[in-house]
């Protein structure tokens, strides 16, 4: 059994040149209590806590543990003072076993290891905590739940009292996200932990969270606890005077018949094994339809299978009347569009300028490749200066390479390039997968723009409110396939969330 | 020939399999240790000669073969630190830098080897397993030498070494996910180069037993590309010990079925014969190798490319 610490910054800062990610940050966190960071993207939450277990050090500033002084220079300094982080990604290793993963993360593995007695100790250490995890399977069997409880398990076993959470719910459901945080909040409860949970999800913030703390541009906007605040002060803590978009106005959708219709899809992973199975769908135009679930669900299989990435092993895909085939010059006439996920290494070459990329549909067609040999350089920029201004892209410059350009103006510069086709199937996954609620908002946007324009929108999403503020019809991919389809609204969340680890349908 | 008729060819060929795996045994085994970690080294075709060379001049120098195969490996390590350290810096490729590794270890090697294409060096010791037979051929077949079965004891300690030590994991770790190894604090260019010069060091052992035992002299023609097909090896063993071992026998063996026939009476173009590790690299590539399905076994953070 362990004790809850505390934890104090004074005046906490790191500057990167004149840049200042974290400035003056003065923060109290008690001992048991399961506090909250909040914050946008870029707002320093993850400075802070990295200035904090010695990943990074701090330009100025103190950080007090249980009131003392302390200066960690190596997250296992951290470590050793009872200090745990979970990250967003997981960092359990995939082709290891459970136990390895386990006995491994200790300070002190021993240089021969015993499997016999570590396997004993192992098993009863399980005894004694509120879920099980099999010991001998290897991670990547497990699923992304699994695998988060075993980050917080890790936590248990190497017997943290101090726990920083880096959003550790993004790749869960939210009946497991709830399963996950109820127990340390249990454990925060009985004062055996002190939690930090980064997130930016006010239903966790509010489910579990006792003291709440936003950062905005490397700045403590506001630190309350959670029964003195509501929701609207946080809110403008966290955004300060920029007001979010409205939703896009929505046209009333008229009957069509479908414009893109998949048939008994079925399609391989990496490893042979089937990813997509007898998926049939259905999207018409004017309208989107949302797949929600877990990532490694199919997906990524059946957006790359239509991008041409994937070959198919079973079923068709239509597009009206034709037979689809992923061809250049099929989707040229039948304008199909695509944003798959991380847009910097599936949609554009990274090492190719901006103006390249936003050409990459176009460069062989006129006006910039009138002859169809020679590629007309002048009208290649002036197309792409037009389309960075409409769509917003910031650059250091048209020239600049792809990777130069931050996560949202990659993904603004290729939805700009999509979009621009005025496309009438568009798939697009995960678009605002990291960006700040500004740039998301204006995302969403141009995707019910595409809609209202009658383009036949597949969106697919992890991100579950995105899906509901989006969709017209809402559909759940649960192992390859689509295990639900209604209208949003039609069912509660905590039902879809089953629906999406698998549950009763 | 009357006495054993056509059985004589699978025991030359058991025989020269023992043999000729010796060195792919420890070069595969030393490239799995170094792919483990999650990087690739090119290089060992350069790191047998150079082995090749300085065991031989150690050989003669100490009089011990033992040493020259210390030596030997002591060589291969400083190659492997050296790629390693050079694969470390930011925006480096593995696979240039084992191509460069392989010819500067082949450039030196010739250089080196200069003075020793004449002089014989002190041979490492065999074990006579077939003392019992009379036949002549039986007792040559069975006569093995000592390194193979240090590399034999090897196969199974590194399984183990994999699994039950922290620095096993530890490699593992490294390989698996870099990311990982950070967030529990391995350096993770630490690990790479003590994975890259052990690697290197037995692929020097394996060259030492090419000049100290079979040929047995040096000459700039001796490793004729195994130090690249070892790596096509590991491929295709999955990364696992035991595989290695097995590989490693199946390539002795059809390296050495041109002499199993020669002694049998069989006349065919040694030649063609000599391409056949060659052409069963290709075969087993392509039988194994899948557009569709990524490697399985294979180590996460290996990268081919940058």
């Amino acid at each position: 059994m362990t004790v809850a610490k505390s934890l104090e910054t004074t005046a906490l800062c790191k500057h990167f040149g004149s840049f200042k990610a974290l400035d003056d940050c003065s923060l109290r966190i008690h001992a048991g209590s399961f506090h909250a960071l909040l914050g946008e993207n870029g707002a320093g939450k993850s400075t802070f806590v990295k200035c904090v277990i010695g990943y990074q050090t701090a330009t100025r500033g103190d950080v007090l543990l249980d009131g003392k002084r302390v200066e960690f220079s190596s997250p296992k300094q951290a470590h050793a003072a009872g200090i745990g982080m979970v990250y967003q990604r997981f960092t359990v290793v995939e082709q290891m076993s459970v136990a390895e993963n386990l006995v491994l993360a200790r300070d002190d593995v021993p240089k021969v290891i015993d499997w016999k007695k570590e396997l004993r100790e192992l098993e009863a250490f399980m005894d004694g905590v509120p879920f099980r995890l099999p010991l001998r399977a290897e991670v990547h069997s497990l699923a992304a739940g699994q695998k988060q409880k075993l980050e917080i398990l890790k936590q248990l076993y190497l017997k943290r009292s101090l726990l920083f959470l880096d959003e550790p719910t993004s790749v869960l459901t939210p009946n497991e996200a709830d399963e996950v945080l109820g127990l340390l909040h249990a454990m925060t409860q009985r004062g055996e932990l002190t939690v930090l949970l980064i997130t930016h999800k006010f239903r966790e913030l509010q489910q579990f969270g006792d003291h709440v703390s936003v950062l905005r541009r490397g700045m403590l906007t506001g630190s309350a606890k959670l029964a003195d605040v509501d929701m609207k002060t946080i809110s403008s803590w966290m955004i300060g005077d920029e007001r979010p978009r409205s939703p896009a106005p929505r046209k009333a959708l008229t009957e069509k018949p479908a414009r893109l219709v998949i048939d008994k899809l079925a399609a391989d992973d990496d490893l042979g094994v089937p990813a997509v199975r007898e998926l049939t769908m259905k999207v018409a135009p004017g309208e989107i339809v949302g797949v929600a679930g877990v990532s490694g669900n199919g997906q990524k299989e059946l957006v790359e299978v239509i991008a041409g990435q994937r070959l198919r092993t079973g079923g068709a895909i239509h597009v009206g009347d034709r037979d689809y085939e992923p061809t250049r010059k099929f989707m040229r006439e039948l304008r199909i569009s695509i944003i798959p996920e991380v847009p910097l290494d599936n949609a554009s070459v990274a090492g190719m300028s901006l103006s390249e990329n936003l050409a990459l549909r176009s460069f062989d067609e006129p006006p910039i490749c009138a002859g169809g040999t020679f590629i007309a350089r002048k009208s290649l920029r002036e197309r792409a200066g037009m389309l960075s201004q409409r769509f917003g892209v910031r650059a250091p410059s048209l020239d600049a390479p792809m990777r130069a350009l931050s996560g949202g103006n990659v993904q603004r510069a290729v939805l700009a390039r999509e979009l621009s086709r005025e496309p009438e199937v568009l798939v697009v996954q995960n678009p605002c997968f990291g960006l700040d609620m500004a740039a998301s908002a204006e995302i969403r946007a141009k995707l019910v723009d595409a809609r209202n324009r009658g383009a036949a929108v597949l969106l697919l999403s992890e991100d579950l409110d995105e899906l509901l503020e989006l969709s017209d019809r809402l559909c759940v991919m649960f192992h390859g396939t689509v295990v639900y389809e209604g209208k949003p609204g039609d069912t509660p969340i905590s039902k879809i969330g089953e629906l999406m680890a698998g549950g009763a349908h | 020939m009357s006495e054993l008729g056509l059985w004589g060819i699978p025991l030359a060929m058991l025989g020269g399999a023992i043999r000729v795996s010796t060195p792919y045994l420890f070069v595969s085994l030393g490239e799995m240790i170094t792919e483990k970690s999650g990087r690739i080294n090119l290089g060992l075709e350069g790191v047998l000669l150079i082995g090749a060379v300085v065991g031989f001049a150690a050989s003669i120098a100490t009089g011990s073969p033992w040493l020259g195969v210390l030596a030997a490996g002591c060589s291969g390590a400083v190659l492997g630190v050296l790629h390693s350290y050079l694969c470390s810096r930011e925006g480096v490729s593995d696979i240039a830098v084992g191509i460069a590794i392989m010819l500067f270890g082949m450039g030196l090697a010739f250089y080196l080897g200069k003075p020793y294409v004449q002089p014989e060096a002190p041979q490492l010791p065999s074990i006579e397993l077939g003392a019992f037979s009379s036949d002549p051929r039986v007792r040559e077949a069975l006569r093995v030498n000592g390194l193979f079965f240090i590399g034999l004891a090897l196969v199974p300690f590194l399984s183990w070494f994999m699994k039950s030590t922290a620095w096993g994991l530890r490699l593992r770790v490294v390989g698996e996910s870099a990311e990982a190894a950070r967030a529990l604090g391995y350096s993770v260019e630490g690990t790479r180069m003590v994975a890259c010069a052990t690697g290197a060091f037995l692929g020097g052992v394996g060259g030492s037993f090419l000049s100290l035992y079979y040929p047995g002299v040096w000459s700039e023609g001796l490793s004729s590309g195994q130090g690249l097909m070892a790596v096509a090896l590991v491929i295709f063993a999955r990364w696992r010990p035991a595989y290695c071992l097995l590989a490693s026998l199946v390539y002795g063996a059809a390296g050495s079925l041109g002499p199993a026939l020669q002694s049998a009476g069989i006349e065919v173009s040694h030649h063609l014969l000599g391409a056949a590790p060659a052409a069963l690299t290709l075969s087993i590539m392509i039988a194994t190798c899948s557009r569709k399905v990524a490697l399985r076994g294979a180590p996460r953070e290996l990268t081919f490319g940058a």
